[in-house]
């Protein structure tokens, strides 16, 4: 930029303080000068200083003043002072610190430096004056002479001031010692030559109703602006991160035809296990893996051949052709209120309530596992879970959906693996490739409701595919959060600043 | 998921072939295992609850040994006949069950044991439910005189050196004093008396499931012949485990032998004859969507070790998942490889909704960011001291039976003590802050079918140096105006908030929010510095004002 169209930008600030910097100048005599608010000063010097136009030299100065404590014992005499007073002829300890009407702690000091300073001896409790104390009950101390000095400058202070400050150093808010920044300015070779070039007086600066209806930009330049300088940042309002992927998730699934299923977080046992033919001593349904609602009970569903159609699914198998667990079957456990600790029980009551036959359901939420919080456990989290109830599915349909589904989530290759859910069979684990950090991840399970599962709530065996994911984890991938605790740690400035999910 | 460790070495040779790393790192999870790393010498995999035969090298080698089509089919593991007896006597009604067998010619190593105990304890753990369903006890059967007798005695009078003590100890004094004692005595808790197996010398062998004697219940190198024993609560589960521990004693070179058992009736165990189960051809290919024939069918179930017969399915005794012809239709596909599949996409057409809730609180939320504020999420879990304490406020609210955080124990029955919370933990950061959350709070209700009313609220909370009551009223005013609402503020008394200053919103003379500026006491109580004006607005409610 060619040093006229410098000056052209200079806003109206830095040129009623740029004159004024003829040679080295401080900080508030320049404030002074320009008879200027001091913050549009800091202002205007900051800019030039962006600009290179001024140096600032900037000198810490240490401030030595009187602390709260301070104040009052200026007012009132130090504590050893007021303890001197008192002392005309032998006292017991009771006896200072009522006459000498100080707290308990004030006391303390003051009698601790006496002692120290050999002014006073105390026998059996009984203080009496020292033949130096004598002498110094007529006299100012050190200290008194040190703190009537105050506010001084640090580099001010003679040897003994400095012993003497020491000492009150480490008595509580006596003292108190701040740095005070000094600023020195002056021109750059750059604000030499600026000063000497004429600046056109007659610019714009904002443009108003006034300039634009007066038509004085047909007449005069605007001032050009420093297109860098510094604009403070502005927030806007903000879903949460979470939200917008879900946000992004269900939109996958409803494009792809599923409904939205929505329910409780507090569930039957029935809902969260039985229906789905976990058996009763299952160690999921522990103390130590799920959360149990305390002092409350659920009830079975109204229709009752559910619940007695679950109970000889899991007693023997009942018409559904499985050897079942074989165990007795108790209401007591199915009662039992649970967190969820799957979304899956929102599945399996739609199949019991289903009318339509194909249909496609999916649902995010919460689910719940007791666990104890750490940087990669939560206790509660989002769950994703979509179900295809269709007479004709089968095991290769569930893959193809499976490709689609991860397809439309940005992964072209997924690989298919065997693994073991309780309520599923051909369950399958979906590896995909995450092309970002070039590497196979797993990333959800899936499977098909077993006949245990679904027979006991449709009367018939119809296949049901099903496939799912935890949602944090890939939050975490996508964002690079350090642990899922960060996902939910409510931190506003992350909230604020975090970029929008793709 | 339980981890083993397996002797890389050994196992090959238990496969019968050498197999490349890279061909095993490609294989074994298509079996149905997750595979944690092989090295030189070891495997580390986790094996799915469903395959606690593959717990042992023994069982993993033969699964792995069929599925590479190695050695495949139903393998033959003859039983022959002992005299010997296992009497079943006043057994204890929480602990009635007992099967028993006799393994011969084994030749033990420090390997060998090693990896019979990591058997023994990872099926205590998974399929017997860390001995709450059973116990498995493997005693050297020189040290023992048959017949032995499976009985109980009270605790004063059971008197033996257990394993891992150097002196013999009452059955009380090994629920007290003995690591294993300590561990597993709340199994039987309660029980004056204990299971135990007795020889023909009425010698204690063991006090199941707890822990057997030193002195006649330790295998050690010199073992030869073993007498196993499996008892417990689920007959069904201990005859697997049973099984799973004489196959793979089997597998290093024992001769399983069986014992009666006498119950009532006189039982012959082990039982390790084929399971038989009807499979029709058919049903597997249309769960699978394949064209099958029978001689494939039965191909792909030898390759997982069985066999196939007259549309029936022969499955060996340690099996322990195959409960339905599902599960058989699994090991085909597992046969057939997952890899194999050409996936379809079937053409069935469904519409797409989302559900109304989503449809309006997404709609609330919009206007809510329009208006500036930030999206909080908090957990549904608090305490007692954020809900109420610092609230200066008495809600009701449903606990945890078992949480292992104190700080998350109650469900929440209000939100704005959450938002609360997020200002005292961003007190650092930028003000104004504007923040709200829609969630789900919990309320006892004996109508629901889970006895508790879940409902969902909105609320929101604004502070800096100069906010006030206007300010949140704007906000409440700006909402109803955007949903074409009008409301009217009745005057209330509120412990959170100043007097004077809170008010509840009625809208179609339903009383649906609170709003109101939060009282400094409150404030501080929360260590925050500002003033805070909060809104919370049922949002269930509303939507059925609505509609």
């Amino acid at each position: 930029m060619d040093i006229q169209d410098i000056a052209n930008s200079l806003h109206h600030l830095e040129r009623a303080i740029l004159p004024l910097i003829k040679k080295e100048i401080s900080f508030k005599d320049l404030v002074e000068k320009s008879k200027l608010k001091e913050v549009n000063v800091l202002r205007a010097i900051q800019w030039l200083q962006d600009k290179k136009i001024i140096a600032i030299k900037e000198e810490g100065k240490e401030i030595i003043s009187l602390g709260i404590n301070g104040e009052k014992s200026l007012k009132e005499g130090l504590p050893e002072r007021r303890i001197l007073d008192v002392l005309d002829k032998d006292l017991s300890l009771d006896e200072i610190e009522k006459e000498a009407k100080l707290d308990k702690n004030e006391f303390n000091i003051g009698i601790g430096i006496l002692k120290k300073k050999g002014f006073i001896e105390i026998k059996d409790k009984i203080v009496s004056l020292s033949a130096g104390g004598k002498k110094s009950k007529k006299k100012e101390l050190l200290e008194e002479i040190f703190i009537k000095k105050l506010p001084i400058e640090g580099l001010k202070l003679s040897e003994e001031d400095k012993l003497t400050l020491n000492g009150l150093r480490k008595r509580k808010e006596l003292i108190s010692i701040n740095i005070i920044k000094e600023r020195t300015i002056w021109l750059t070779e750059l604000g030499e030559s600026l000063s000497k070039v004429a600046v056109d007086e007659n610019l714009i600066e904002g443009v108003t109703k006034e300039v634009i209806l007066g038509k004085e930009w047909d007449k005069k330049k605007f001032r050009s602006y420093n297109l860098d300088s510094f604009a403070p940042r502005v927030y806007p309002g903000k879903k949460h991160f979470v939200s917008q992927a879900i946000d992004y998730i269900k939109k996958v699934w409803l494009e792809m035809g599923f409904k939205e299923m929505k329910g409780n977080l507090v569930q039957t046992s029935f809902w969260n296990f039985d229906a789905l033919f976990t058996a009763q001593d299952h160690p999921v349904r522990e103390l130590h893996d799920t959360f149990f609602i305390k002092g409350l009970k659920g009830k079975l569903p109204k229709d009752e051949r559910i619940s007695n159609r679950v109970r000889m699914v899991h007693e023997n198998g009942g018409d559904t052709g499985s050897l079942g667990w074989g165990y007795k079957w108790d209401p007591k456990e199915a009662l039992k209120l649970v967190l969820r600790t799957h979304t899956t029980c929102l599945s399996v009551k739609t199949l019991a309530d289903l009318k339509n036959m194909p249909g496609k359901f999916f649902s995010v939420g919460k689910v719940f596992r007791n666990e104890t919080v750490d940087w990669s456990h939560l206790f509660e989290f989002n769950q994703v879970e979509g179900i295809v109830v269709d007479p004709d599915a089968n095991f290769k349909h569930l893959l193809g959906y499976l490709k689609q589904y991860y397809k439309k989530l940005g992964y072209e290759d997924v690989k298919f693996r065997p693994a073991f859910f309780p309520y599923t069979s051909q369950s399958t684990e979906c590896i995909v490739y995450d092309k970002e950090h070039k590497k196979w991840i797993e990333f959800g399970g899936a499977g098909i409701f077993r006949p245990e599962v679904v027979m006991p709530l449709l009367g018939k065996d119809i296949p049901v595919l099903a496939w799912g994911q935890g949602l944090e984890r890939s939050i975490l991938n996508y964002y690079g959060l350090k642990g899922l605790r960060e996902i939910y740690d409510n931190d506003l400035k992350r909230l604020r600043e975090m970029k929008i999910w793709r | 998921m339980p981890t083993i460790t397996l002797d890389k070495n050994y196992l090959l040779k238990l496969v019968g072939k050498k197999i490349s790393d890279k061909e095993l790192n490609e294989r074994i999870p298509m079996l149905g295992t997750d595979l944690d790393k092989i090295d030189k010498d070891e495997i580390i995999v986790e094996v799915y609850p469903n395959r606690p035969d593959m717990l042992s090298e023994q069982g993993f080698a033969r699964a792995l040994s069929s599925f590479l089509g190695i050695e495949t089919g139903l393998r033959k593991y003859e039983v022959k006949r002992s005299n010997s007896i296992c009497r079943v006597d006043k057994t204890l009604k929480s602990w009635p069950y007992v099967v028993t067998a006799i393994v011969k010619g084994l030749e033990f190593n420090d390997e060998r044991i090693r990896e019979i105990v990591q058997l023994q304890e990872k099926l205590h753990i998974t399929h017997l439910r860390d001995r709450r369903k059973g116990g498995i006890g493997i005693y050297p059967l020189d040290k023992i005189a048959m017949p032995i007798t499976f009985t109980s005695e009270s605790l004063d009078n059971i008197n033996f050196r257990p394993l891992e003590s150097n002196k013999e100890m009452t059955g009380k004094e090994i629920l007290e004093n003995h690591d294993a004692g300590k561990k597993y005595k709340h199994i039987l808790e309660g029980e004056d008396k204990y299971p135990v197996f007795i020889d023909a010398n009425k010698v204690i062998m063991s006090m199941p499931p707890i822990i057997n004697s030193h002195t006649v219940g330790k295998v050690d190198e010199k073992t030869r012949d073993v007498f196993v024993e499996c008892t417990g609560t689920d007959l069904n589960a201990l005859q697997q485990c049973l099984n799973i521990v004489i196959t793979s004693l089997a597998d290093m070179g024992g001769e399983i032998y069986s014992m009666d058992v006498l119950y009532k009736d006189r039982l012959v165990s082990p039982n390790l004859r084929p399971m038989k189960m009807k499979l029709d051809v058919s049903y597997v290919n249309k769960l699978l969507g394949l064209k099958l024939g029978s001689r494939e069918v039965k191909k792909f179930l030898q390759k997982m070790g069985m066999d196939y017969e007259n549309n029936t399915a022969l499955i060996p005794r340690y099996r322990v998942n195959i409960l339905h012809p599902v599960d058989l239709a699994g090991e085909i596909a597992i046969a057939h490889g997952y890899e194999n599949f050409v996936e379809e996409m079937p053409d069935v057409s469904t519409i797409g909704e989302e559900s109304k809730e989503s449809v309006f609180f997404n709609k609330i939320m919009d206007l809510l960011v329009g208006l500036g504020f930030t999206e909080v999420k908090t957990y549904h879990l608090t305490n007692e001291n954020n809900l109420n304490k610092k609230m200066e406020n008495e809600v009701k609210f449903i606990s945890l039976e078992n949480s292992l955080n104190a700080d998350y124990s109650i469900l929440r029955s209000w939100l704005i003590p959450s938002l609360m919370e997020v200002l005292s933990k961003n007190k650092h950061h930028e003000y104004p802050q504007k923040i709200f959350e829609i969630g789900t709070l919990f309320e006892e209700d004996g109508k629901e079918e889970s006895g508790i009313k879940e409902f969902t609220r909105l609320s929101l909370v604004i502070t800096h140096n100069k906010v006030d009551f206007t300010e949140v009223k704007q906000v409440l005013d700006s909402l109803f105006c955007n949903l074409g609402l009008s409301y009217e503020i009745e005057r209330v008394k509120h412990n959170s908030f100043i007097e004077g200053r809170v008010g509840r919103v009625v809208v179609n003379g339903r009383k649906i929010a609170y709003i109101g500026e939060v009282h400094p006491k409150v404030i501080s109580n929360w260590d925050l510095e500002l003033p805070v004006v909060a809104l919370e607005l049922n949002l269930s409610e509303l939507m059925e004002v609505l509609s």
